[in-house]
């Protein structure tokens, strides 16, 4: 249970380097063999796994504290070495200081004039709470001033230009410095200096860069793992150190026995590499060391660097328990609320629940029925009771009865998911708060997670093998938070641009259209078949009552709509004529909801759609999000209901164009083959006309391309002619479900230039796209002109060209995708701890000010319209009522454009869906 | 060389304005909130320098009103504190 502490505020803190007697007053034990454990297996005394240094071993006893596994700590050895040697950590400031400090008399090359200078400057600063970014830029700059002389103020010694070798190596004019004399200089520097380069002195000596005793962690950091052949295998801290000692031992023996210099300071740079490797096993300019199989070890500074490190993967971010992954699929028979979870999955996810005397019935049934209750139908067991004591006892189908019965109020009892459960469901990666959702459970069978399509794009789901994760909540305080602010139905309005994120996608966007465009009706049969399963009780008057009853899809549709609800916009299908016919559109594109009653108009993406739903952003709006979600669960239904209904499929043959039609687009192709021709020979012949501001060969290319880009359009004409509203393909890219006329005409007439980098393909051979055309030609055909269609099929250079300019669009999503998350993960860090408090300022932790009002309107943007604060065009349709004509007009002039009409950011769904097209090409995307 | 010009005549910076010691307290009091919390800007600043030139001395501790326009609100008024620098 929760166990509440006393609550500190931390006041400072302050980083300090260990000088060599702290290290040898905090250790345990001095550690000098290199081996660890003895022939019987005991650890050795004064060895790596000396008992001193803590315990691993279940059942042992520490032999400085006394306490069991994990109450121990473990404790810090240490080891002496024989030489001392640098701290790869400490190189720069160990460089900074030899260079900015006498080589004779140790102090710094600064007189005292200057030195007070910066010492001022510092104070000022603190005393403004400057952070320690500034005080470090004051630090590296009095620095930089003293390295700069070339003699002592104080003693006149002329000073020796020192370079630091990486990683280690400290020079002076070539000739080398031992860490020994780098030591004995850094010895000499005053502690009235230092605080001028930035160091405090009672905390920081600089010679304690230099080492001359190292520390060794306890055994809990790096633990032995016996493997279940009886062999013990060691972390690799242990194995570096083990070279450290070993190394240190020898050269202690060779030193003390007055082995040649040679030798010894081989020896000496051998421990240096061992001990260098072991704080940095990455450190530039020397080889990493190596484990016997060849993997590089993982020292100290690999164990908290970067993402598998220390801090981004057990500090910012933790395993869990009771969450799940499995694979996603759709259900279009869920509540947009709801998350499908499989029966397996729910018997391991657990919800406590306390018991009392109300439901200890309940309660005791359950846990009787134990882990794994089987029959037909799924029923709540339970996995563990927690006693009132604390203790946890594991239900087995053995003890499930014994446990039941000693249930009482008090106890916890931890059963298995069950339908209405709140859980948090999420995709990864979660770039936005929609990314994480709290779903009701719905458990079913077999093994997948299963939700309603209209919450893909929240997520940026498919199910082409996407995985998604499912946390089961286990405090009453969490499940009510997450359902009042994270249900899926809170967030059809997306902060991110006023409008809805979830919404009808592809087949159902089809099945709206097919349900409500222009006159379609349905028999009674059918009109019960879509009603019933959207929980529609009554039918309205047959709008054709002979010879049979007939309901046309605008009825149908009405009745999902609220009663109130009024409305005018444009369907997707809207071909944006110059003079609109409103009600009378020849296309059936003017929406008019008038009292909840579709009067004319399609319903398509524009009304339903994720991103672009009118009719979803006004109803969440208006009606609150429960009407949303019962009109989005039902609208859902309908559409599947009129697709199945009439069927929808498309296949190669949506693109069949009659022969006529494929030579009249084979004429188009060789007439601008020709005009190509003709502009190269204008070009060669020098009579081409050169465009302002662009030379002579830049204006040709313009020209090529406005020919070619016209081309394809005219083959793309032809094509379309023949492809009307009939076509599954054309409803498809008309209604807004999938697709576009642009990649209807390049299945069907021609695919058109390929580029890369904005310009036709030139690259490859000498002055040649491929060897099968002339240097130097810059007709069509040889600088990637596709004249064929998907359809038709590519020609082997064609196919060459087109993947060339499939290519640049891979490299180019492989490069945004990778460059915005750093950038995404930079922001958020930078945001992270910023909130909107009650008097609408936006403050960090600091509880400075950081916007004096939020976004300086004060806005929500998820509760904006698109943005703005008010949706005008909405308020004068309320106001003026029917008088729907005026408000046209005013729309129609586009006197202020209300941010109703698109705007650019909605198109950005759409660019990412071109990119989806590409896994056309290489076929299939597989996770 | 180069012109002087007044930097707070650009169109893309915003008006600067002194905070008359008068209306200090009541503007700090108004948001609820102590000198420290305001955001700063330094002395080094083009535009304190430039204020400093036009509207007499401007010293440390002194608070600044910044009003700008803004894309959501049309107009956004923020006040900054002058710290050393």
């Amino acid at each position: 249970m929760m166990v509440t502490g006393v609550t500190k505020r931390i006041s400072a803190i302050r980083f300090a380097m260990l000088s060599p007697e702290e290290i040898r007053k905090m250790s345990a034990t001095k550690v000098i063999t290199a081996d660890t454990y003895d022939d019987d297996g005991f650890p050795i005394d004064m060895g790596l796994m000396d008992p001193h240094l803590g315990v691993i071993e279940p059942g042992l006893r520490c032999k400085t504290c006394g306490k069991k596994v994990d109450e121990c700590p473990g404790h810090f050895g240490h080891i002496d070495l024989a030489m001392p040697v640098i701290h790869v950590g400490y190189v720069k400031e160990i460089k900074k200081l030899l260079q900015s400090t006498c080589r004779s008399c140790g102090r710094l090359l600064l007189t005292k004039d200057q030195a007070q200078e910066y010492v001022s400057q510092r104070d000022r600063m603190e005393e403004l709470t400057g952070d320690s970014f500034e005080s470090s830029h004051i630090s590296a700059e009095s620095a930089k001033d003293a390295s700069s002389r070339t003699m002592c103020p104080h003693c006149n010694a002329v000073q020796l230009k020192i370079t630091l070798d990486k990683p280690t190596t400290f020079r002076e004019e070539g000739h080398k410095l031992t860490p020994k004399e780098v030591r004995e200089r850094l010895e000499r520097v005053p502690d009235g200096d230092l605080i001028v380069l930035g160091i405090a002195p009672s905390v920081c000596r600089p010679e304690w860069m230099v080492l001359t005793a190292l520390p060794v962690p306890p055994v809990t950091v790096r633990p032995s793992i016996t493997l279940d052949s009886g062999d013990r295998s060691e972390d690799d801290v242990t194995h570096k150190l083990v070279d450290v000692l070993r190394i240190n031992q020898r050269l202690r023996e060779n030193r003390d026995a007055g082995a040649p210099q040679l030798i010894v300071e081989d020896l000496w740079e051998l421990l240096q590499y061992h001990v260098t490797t072991y704080f940095d096993n990455q450190t530039s300019g020397i080889p990493p060391a190596r484990h016997r199989s060849g993997r590089p070890l993982k020292t100290l500074v690999q164990r908290l660097k970067g993402k598998e490190g220390r801090f981004r993967s057990n500090l910012s971010g933790k395993r869990v328990n009771f969450s799940a992954r499995t694979v996603i699929s759709p259900d279009p028979m869920l509540s947009i609320n709801e998350v499908g979870v499989p029966i397996a999955a729910a018997r391991e996810l657990t919800v406590p629940i306390r018991v009392t005397e109300r439901n200890l019935a309940i309660a005791k049934e359950m846990c009787a029925r134990g882990p794994a209750p089987e029959g037909p139908v799924y029923k709540p067991g339970v996995n563990y009771v927690i006693r009132t004591d604390g203790r946890r006892i594991k239900i087995t189908d053995k003890n499930a009865e014994t446990v039941a019965e000693v249930v009482e109020p008090g106890y916890v009892v931890e059963r298995h998911l069950l339908d209405g459960d709140i859980v948090l469901f999420n995709r990864q990666p979660s770039l936005h708060r929609m990314s994480i959702m709290a779903h009701e459970v719905r458990v079913m069978p077999y093994k997948t997670f299963r939700f309603n399509l209209c919450v893909c794009p929240p997520y940026n789901a498919d199910f082409d093998g996407d995985e998604m994760n499912l946390h089961a909540l286990q405090s009453e305080e969490a499940r009510a938070e997450a359902k009042v602010l994270m249900r899926v139905q809170e967030h059809i309005l997306s902060p991110r641009f006023g409008g809805p994120v979830i919404g009808a996608i592809h087949d159902h966007i089809t099945g709206s259209f097919i349900l409500t465009h222009k006159n379609s009706s349905f028999t009674r049969e059918e009109t019960m078949k879509i009603l019933e399963k959207a929980g529609v009780a009554s039918l309205p008057k047959p709008a054709v009552k002979s010879p049979v009853e007939r309901w046309t899809g605008k009825q149908l549709f009405s009745m999902i709509l609220p009663t109130d609800l009024h409305m005018t916009f444009k369907s997707s299908i809207c071909q944006k004529c110059n003079e609109c016919m409103k009600e009378k559109c020849e296309n059936d594109a003017f929406v008019v909801i008038r009292n909840g009653q579709l009067i004319s108009g399609t319903i398509d993406e524009k009304a339903l759609g994720a991103f672009k739903g009118r009719v979803l952003d006004k109803l969440s709006r208006d009606y609150g999000s429960d009407a949303s979600r019962a009109f989005i669960d039902k609208a859902t239904k309908i559409a599947v209901g009129a697709i199945t209904i009439r069927g929808f499929t498309t296949g190669i043959d949506d693109e069949d164009i009659p022969n006529q039609a494929k030579r009249e687009i084979d004429d188009a192709m060789v007439q601008a083959r020709l005009k190509v021709e003709e502009h190269i020979k204008a070009y060669r012949n020098g009579e081409l006309e050169q465009m302002p501001g662009r030379s002579l060969e830049e204006t040709l290319e313009v020209e090529i391309m406005k020919v070619l880009g016209k081309a394809r359009d005219t083959a793309g004409q032809i094509a379309g002619r023949h492809l009307g509203l009939e076509n599954s393909a054309v409803i498809m890219a008309r209604c807004g479900a999938r697709g576009s006329m642009l990649n209807l005409s390049q299945m069907a007439g021609a695919i058109g230039q390929q580029a890369v980098r904005g310009e036709r393909l030139s690259r490859g051979y000498w002055n040649r796209t491929l060897p099968h055309f002339k240097q130097g030609d810059l007709g069509s055909q040889a600088r990637g002109f596709i004249k064929n269609s998907y359809k038709s099929g590519l020609t082997p250079t064609e196919y060459f060209f087109h993947s060339m300019g499939g290519r640049e669009g891979l490299v180019d999503t492989a490069v945004r995708t990778s460059r915005s998350g750093y950038m995404q993960r930079r922001l958020i860090n930078a945001l992270e701890d910023l909130k909107v408090m009650q008097d609408g300022t936006v403050r960090n932790t600091a509880d400075t000010i950081i916007q004096f009002l939020y976004g300086e309107d004060n806005i929500d943007p998820a509760r904006s319209v698109q943005g703005d604060p008010v949706d005008v065009d909405d308020v004068l349709l309320t106001v003026l009522g029917d008088k729907g004509e005026l408000i046209a007009q005013i729309q129609e002039k586009g006197v202020v454009s209300y941010g109703i009409q698109d705007r650019d950011m909605l198109e950005t769904p759409e660019e990412s869906e071109a990119g989806d097209d590409s896994d056309f090409d290489i076929g299939g995307e597989g996770e | 060389m180069t012109e002087e010009f007044n930097v707070l005549e650009h169109e893309l910076v915003p008006e600067h304005h002194i905070l008359p010691k008068k209306e200090v307290a009541k503007v700090l009091k108004e948001l609820n909130l102590g000198k420290d919390q305001l955001p700063k800007i330094r002395l080094s600043d083009p535009c304190i320098r430039a204020l400093d030139a036009i509207g007499g001395p401007v010293e440390e501790g002194m608070i600044i009103k910044i009003v700008r326009r803004s894309d959501t609100s049309g107009m956004s008024v923020c006040y900054r504190l002058v710290v050393r620098g």
